[in-house]
């Protein structure tokens, strides 16, 4: 009977916090979908090449990237350009920069340093093929071609 | 409110991947010093030329072929079924003639402990025996065999990487065969972590070699 009757006011009731850890999680989510993990910023568009036989690259710390295609920024025409760490640059300081970069490492971890060449599929080997050849001055022989999992012949 | 909470992290943990970089892993000749004496002639029948024009064109031993038969060509290649002439003339290696290889080459060596041609051909004997003790005899190519690709500075980046794979997969495809055979698993689900796998990975390397060899840099038609 006394079911539904209003009891009065009793003052405002205190903000309930039990919503607090959605709140967090909500955050939590947002940052996790949004956050992307990447070693640099792309200059350059890459759009891989597919291959069958591809192996797992171990050991990321003892990569180094270079990325070749056509700029994102027009402004730098469409030609493929090459990309090391976070700039343009010409073919002639990849040997300074393989340099470099065996020294920033451990004198034991040396061997095992890997090149990743990340080049657009639409690249002429001409690039290709000038970039290989500094690698063998640089001595930098360990290379890996990136791709993505897929077949490579086209229907 | 918790539970959708949790499920949500649960499928984000599952579904994300940090982008693993995967590839093809190639080992690149050393630079050439300008005074190199050549290179002995090869056979013809011991090479397997590919050739890559700047229209992405194959040209393999001096016939077109389309990038879908490469993988079963160069497979011939390898294997010489028809015991072809114009391709490698294969070798039986057994155990005995294993033996009896190691025994004049250690007794030389032990004549001549310095000289770092004999340990070479060494090592290579020893890692024939390992293979000959895992697999049996078998037929070997001429150590000079090796497939040369060349290609053009005006060819795509995709056409080498999909002649790259389909040569890659050749050999890959010869190394499964044996190992399933032999083991009972794929070469490629060997293990080279695990040392009971070691010998094994060795054995099928011996018996079929990856010999991909790129000619150096040539400009073909001036592009």
């Amino acid at each position: 009977m006394s079911k539904f009757v209003k009891k009065g006011k009793k003052g405002t009731p205190g903000i309930s916090t039990a919503s607090l850890p959605d709140i967090i999680f909500m955050l939590l989510f947002f940052f996790m979908v949004v956050t992307v993990m990447r070693e640099d910023d792309p200059k350059v568009k890459v759009r891989k090449p597919n291959a069958t036989e591809t192996a797992k690259l171990e050991k990321k710390s003892l990569v180094d990237y270079i990325n070749v295609g056509p700029p994102n920024d027009k402004r730098y025409g469409t030609e493929p350009l090459i990309q090391l760490d976070d700039s343009f640059a010409e073919l002639s300081e990849i040997r300074q920069w393989i340099k470099d970069n065996r020294e920033r490492r451990d004198e034991a971890e040396q061997p095992a340093i890997t090149t990743s060449l990340k080049v657009d599929r639409e690249t002429k080997m001409g690039i290709v093929t000038d970039i290989k050849q500094e690698l063998r001055e640089a001595n930098a022989l360990k290379i890996n071609y990136s791709v993505n999992k897929g077949s490579s012949i086209e229907n | 409110m918790a539970d959708i909470a949790f499920l949500l992290l649960i499928f984000f943990l599952v579904t994300t991947t940090m982008d693993q970089d995967i590839g093809i892993l190639r080992q690149l000749p050393p630079p050439v010093p300008e005074d190199q004496p050549k290179p002995p002639e090869v056979k013809q029948r011991n090479v397997y030329e590919v050739l890559v024009n700047s229209n992405n064109q194959l040209l393999v031993e001096g016939e077109r072929m389309d990038i879908r038969n490469l993988k079963a060509g160069a497979i011939e290649f390898y294997t010489n079924p028809t015991n072809s002439p114009d391709l490698p003339e294969l070798t039986r290696v057994t155990r005995a003639k294993v033996q009896e290889n190691l025994a004049l080459i250690k007794q030389a060596l032990a004549d001549n402990p310095r000289s770092s041609d004999l340990k070479k051909k060494l090592k290579i004997w020893e890692q024939k025996e390992i293979a000959i003790e895992l697999v049996g005899d078998y037929d070997e190519l001429p150590a000079s065999a090796l497939i040369s690709l060349q290609n053009d500075r005006g060819t795509s980046y995709e056409t080498y990487i999909a002649v790259q794979n389909e040569l890659s997969s050749a050999v890959n495809q010869l190394r499964d065969d044996l190992s399933y055979e032999k083991f009972g698993v794929a070469y490629s689900e060997l293990n080279s972590a695990k040392e009971e796998d070691k010998p094994k990975i060795k054995a099928i390397r011996a018996v079929y070699p990856q010999r991909i060899s790129e000619a150096e840099p040539k400009n073909f038609d001036n592009n």
